[in-house]
């Protein structure tokens, strides 16, 4: 499994990371060597198998239409780098 | 070539807000409004460690809407993670539903433009949550997050490229609306969002097999703004091709004010959106009892009140389709009917008055502020002669600005018809004083000057007056000169 | 024994004759702490304090409730409100949940009181605590190796005398690869059988809270406080509730436990091997049936479970942005630099290997390869299971391949660190429970362990042969850590 530069630089890109240099090369290195081994998957007898999706079969559990308020805007906004008017505060989004 | 040679192509994805009084996973109230941030909960803002829990109501509020439109329900459905990164999206991913919608294969009926039936078939309706909303922030330049949006549930109803125009989208777009509104699952206010489109438009030459490169505009609520935004596209995509060029596959936003579309810069790379099978959520099965369940509890669809209002009511096929094309209006006018026993005049309020004023006032049925009642005592009082046509026309528009009991408008504004013989007498002589040709055009025949005369009478007492009684008391008049 | 040597069951029965109070019961575990911290470095935060005062109510409020008052430590990714909750990330130095966890609204229930936060590897992602951002927590039977992980911070705090008991979680082996490094008792539930809800999820179809205790009697007591089906969690099963303290004395004669002959190949340490081997025959001369049996997917199952667990974490990990809360840059100058900054300096270097991988076993392109062959792998293994436990009533192997290995000895190998979850791996991939129990030490004096494996919710089962076992051979009393240096 060869995993190039670009590969990385876009996977990291998906998932809004910065890689230096260094990181680029080390992430390659283990993510080709972690994969090489994971490719044994390839080799499970699993032909005509259905996917796990749910551990149990468990289904249709749903919860009633009904109004609950659990938390204060105190609460939720306490964590906040930075907030403004009982909002989260951000750099400007141009639509 | 011209416009005549090419064939338009369109699809439309429809995100209608359901009417649940919860969001789709957690408790806070959906209700529009509300100070930033105050429908929340640790689960609809993402803090580390909660879990969704699936709103009963969504389900059903969902196959409604398919059973409402043909669909096939699904009996083994889930729910999957959509992974992109903005700020009014608090998880990083919005669950929606990828390859196991809850309903498949519908369609619905509009009318082509030679007035044919045409179905415009369905892909598929599926649920998902609905973003935050991002307010700007005047004096800091910077952009504000406000979650209450977010968690609202949604039905994205698909439909497939069958669209040929954009008066076909139109009608399909204000057909699925009024269904929408008939089974009570959303209360479509386009104003509020909760009814928008992404319309898709591609053309190709007539006669092509392949379908052209299509362009999308996202987010569109309003019909007027969808109509002129199909048209600039299929004139635009016409001057590219005709001038050599190629169409672009892009997001485009419209811009009502320049009525242009632009290309949204920043999704330039295509979207990787890493669809998975939610793990936080079970799978939705529904059994046939549950699906015959809520089949039985579908309202009144338009096609058949539609055809009730033309058995019971005898209205004709043009007003039953106009008063049915909405349910605010239809349930109006069932109301006045049931209050009034008088559908005729019921109707011809709504599709003339009321229907002109919606048009004027660029308004929704369904934010028509009085109600049947008051309709239903205007009727009345036209009928026991309190007030004319001319009046009650004047009360309607006045219902749109201050609702109340049309008798107390009448009362406060002076406008209780005149029907004391001897006050309109004395009218009725004044004018034929001053009218004396009107009287000889009358004497020679001309049946009509009557008509001018009760006009001048109306005028004078600003349309108080009791038009039949002056009828009746010009002619007495004139016959004794 | 001094009394933060004993066992919760201990220490209520003494409670019962009134021979210790409670107060004596929490200034020993304090005293404890102030002596071994500083050497094991057990905790990310202290609430000793708190615990102080929380007792001091429940004596003036006369509540009398079996387990009031008793304390307990747990593990930094459960959510507690009021208290920060870091998940041992400097994403979340800060933090402090809005709201507490279903497993603390339990433990709150019976007043119990909480001594802290114990470390672990970063979001719960490694095998020996080393990646935790703060600190490295260090293994109290030789201060030079590593505690396992990632509930690292829960055993050593149990092993070490700071807590009576602790919550961990497991995702991979989380709960257990630390109890057996300890040497303490690591019980991971059936997955469903305790609420996820507040657990800072890593994968969430593998996630499952455990405990960690001194022996299996306290597993018991503890499984019974935090087990059962929660609204908040639809993953939760309903099921009738268990007094597990009840199932404990049924013996083993003519159980059948079947020994997977996978684990016992190469990869296995020798002192290990002949350790699991005594176990067997301690079993064989209580009644039990012992076969061995062949599991033959512990590989496809470990591929599996980097796949799966990567994938999900990536998904999970999505909402740290520094938005609504966390770690947030210094530098930038746009959203994307917000973003790309906050999670770049916020997050671990082992959290971005697995956010990486996982992001790419999704991207487009390679789902159907990576992550849909492995949720068929996950259906394999589970069938295998299945057919094994149709001939036995648990499945018997070792927790780990080897004893705690010396700290940064591993750091920059991290596939070999994945290898060394063979064991405990296939357990959350089939959502089955399993129990590690400490059996011996080898010839440097670290702990071994071995695992029992049980059918679905067959915790009863697991913790009855466990508590056999233990009956027999009482390690707590022939082995103490000794805080080597």
């Amino acid at each position: 499994m060869q995993v190039s530069k670009e590969e990385i630089l876009h996977i990291a890109k998906l998932a809004d990371l910065n890689l230096q240099e260094d990181e680029v090369q080390k992430y390659r290195e283990n993510l080709e060597e972690i994969l090489n081994y994971a490719n044994i998957v390839n080799n499970a007898p699993i032909n005509g198998l259905e996917e796990t999706i749910s551990i149990d079969n468990e289904c249709n559990v749903f919860r009633k239409d009904e109004v609950k308020q659990t938390s204060t805007l105190e609460e939720l906004l306490q964590n906040a780098p930075d907030s403004q008017n009982g909002m989260f505060k951000i750099p400007k989004v141009i639509n | 070539m011209s416009r005549e040679d090419y064939e338009v192509v369109i699809g439309l994805e429809v995100h209608a807000e359901l009417s649940t009084k919860t969001k789709i996973f957690c408790s806070c109230p959906t209700e529009f409004g509300g100070e930033p941030n105050t429908h929340c909960c640790p689960i609809c803002m993402a803090m580390p460690g909660t879990l969704p829990v699936l709103n009963e109501k969504v389900v059903e509020y969902a196959v409604k809407a398919g059973l409402a439109t043909n669909c096939e329900i699904s009996r083994d459905s889930k729910n999957d993670r959509k992974n992109y990164f903005y700020p009014d999206l608090p998880k990083a991913y919005q669950i929606s539903q990828f390859d196991k919608p809850l309903c498949e294969n519908g369609y619905i009926e509009i009318e082509d433009k030679n007035e044919q039936k045409k179905k415009i078939r369905l892909t598929r309706i599926h649920i998902e949550e609905d973003a935050g909303k991002l307010n700007h922030d005047d004096f800091g330049g910077g952009s504000l997050v406000d979650l209450n949006r977010a968690g609202v549930p949604l039905i994205e109803i698909v439909s497939e490229p069958d669209i040929s125009s954009s008066d076909e989208a139109e009608k399909y777009l204000r057909k699925l609306k009024s269904i929408l509104e008939y089974i009570e699952v959303s209360d479509c206010k386009m104003q509020e969002g909760s009814f928008r489109a992404d319309v898709n438009v591609s053309i190709r030459k007539k006669g092509e097999k392949k379908l052209g490169t299509r362009t999308e505009m996202k987010n569109m609520n309003s019909f007027r703004s969808i109509v002129r935004g199909i048209e600039y596209e299929i004139d635009r995509q016409i001057d590219v091709i005709e001038s050599g060029g190629k169409i672009e596959q892009e997001t485009l936003r419209w811009d009502d004010v320049s009525g242009k579309t632009f290309s949204m810069r920043d999704k330039e790379d295509a979207q990787d959106y890493r669809y998975f099978p939610e793990p936080d959520l079970v799978a939705i099965r529904l059994t046939e009892e549950y699906i015959a369940n809520v089949k039985s509890s579908l309202p009144e669809l338009p096609e058949s009140r539609k055809q009730r209002y033309l058995d019971k009511y005898k209205l004709t096929e043009r007003e039953a389709k106009l008063i049915t094309a909405s349910k605010y209006l239809s349930n109006l006018f069932e109301e006045t009917v049931l209050k009034t026993n008088n559908p005729k005049a019921a109707c011809n309020w709504i599709l003339s008055d009321i229907s002109r004023i919606l048009n004027e006032k660029e308004i929704e049925p369904n934010e028509i502020p009085f109600t049947s009642d008051n309709l239903a005592e205007l009727i009345k009082l036209i009928e026991k002669g309190t007030i004319s046509s001319a009046i009650a026309k004047k009360v309607i528009e006045e219902l749109f600005e201050n609702p109340k009991e049309p008798s107390k408008i009448i009362e406060e504004k002076g406008w209780i018809q005149i029907s004391d013989e001897g006050a309109i007498k004395e009218i009725v002589l004044k004018i034929l004083e001053t009218n004396p040709q009107s009287v000889q055009d009358y004497k020679g025949g001309k049946d009509k000057a009557i008509g001018f005369l009760v006009g001048q009478a109306m005028k004078q007492t600003k349309g108080k007056a009791n038009p039949q009684m002056l009828n009746k008391l010009f002619i007495e008049e004139i016959n004794k000169m | 024994m001094e009394i933060y040597e004993l066992t919760v069951h201990e220490l209520l029965e003494k409670l019962d004759k009134k021979e210790i109070t409670k107060k004596e019961i929490l200034t020993s575990f304090q005293n404890r702490i102030k002596e071994k911290e500083k050497d094991v470095q057990a905790f990310i935060t202290i609430t000793d304090k708190q615990a102080e005062e929380q007792l001091e109510e429940i004596e003036k409020e006369n509540i009398t409730t079996r387990l009031a008052g008793l304390p307990i430590g747990i593990k930094d990714n459960i959510c507690t409100k009021g208290v920060k909750t870091t998940c041992a990330s400097r994403m979340l130095e800060n933090f402090i949940s809005p709201y507490d966890a279903t497993v603390m609204e339990k433990i709150n229930d019976e007043k119990m009181v909480s001594l802290g936060k114990l470390n672990m590897d970063e979001f719960a992602m490694g095998g020996s605590t080393e990646h935790s951002y703060f600190k490295k927590t260090k293994n109290p039977w030789n201060l030079n190796k590593v505690p396992g992980g990632s509930s690292g911070g829960s055993a050593a705090a149990v092993a070490a005398g700071l807590v009576p008991w602790a919550l961990g979680s497991d995702t991979g082996g989380s709960v257990r690869q630390p109890a057996s490094f300890c040497g303490v008792v690591g019980l991971k539930p059936t997955y469903g059988l305790i609420s996820r809800y507040g657990l800072v999820a890593f994968a969430s179809s593998l996630d499952q809270i455990g405990t960690l205790t001194k022996d299996v009697e306290d597993a018991a007591i503890l499984l019974n406080v935090i087990a059962g089906h929660d609204e908040k969690d639809t993953t939760s099963a309903t099921r009738e509730k268990i007094d597990y303290t009840k199932v404990l004395n049924k013996g083993v004669k003519g159980l059948r436990i079947g020994i997977p002959k996978e684990y016992f190949g190469d990869g296995i340490n020798k002192e290990v091997k002949e350790a699991i081997n005594k176990v067997i025959k301690q079993y064989q001369d209580m009644g039990a049936i012992v076969e061995e049996c062949s599991l033959d997917v512990a590989d496809y199952a470990l591929a599996t479970y980097y796949i799966i667990a990567c994938a999900e974490a990536s998904s999970n990990l999505g909402r740290f942005d520094g938005i609504r809360y966390g770690y947030r840059t210094k530098e930038f100058s746009n959203l994307k630099e917000l973003y790309k900054n906050s999670r770049s300096e916020g997050f671990g270097e082992e959290v971005k290997r697995r956010i990486i991988l996982g992001t790419y076993v999704l991207s487009s392109g390679y789902y159907d390869a990576y992550y849909k062959k492995a949720q068929q792998v996950r259906t394999l293994v589970k069938n295998e299971f299945e057919k094994n436990f149709k001939k036995y009533d648990v499945i018997l192997s070792p927790t780990a391949p080897n004893v705690a290995f010396d700290l940064a000895s591993k750091i920059d190998n991290p596939l070999e660190m994945y290898l060394a979850d063979v064991c405990t791996v296939p357990v959350n991939i089939a959502g089955l429970p399993a129990i590690s129990i400490p059996c011996g030490v080898n010839s440097e004096g670290m702990p071994i362990g071995f695992q029992l494996i049980g059918n679905h919710f067959e915790e009863a089962t697991i913790l009855n042969v466990a508590h056999a076992y233990e009956q027999e051979r009482k390690f707590r009393q022939n082995y103490k850590p000794e805080f080597k240096k």
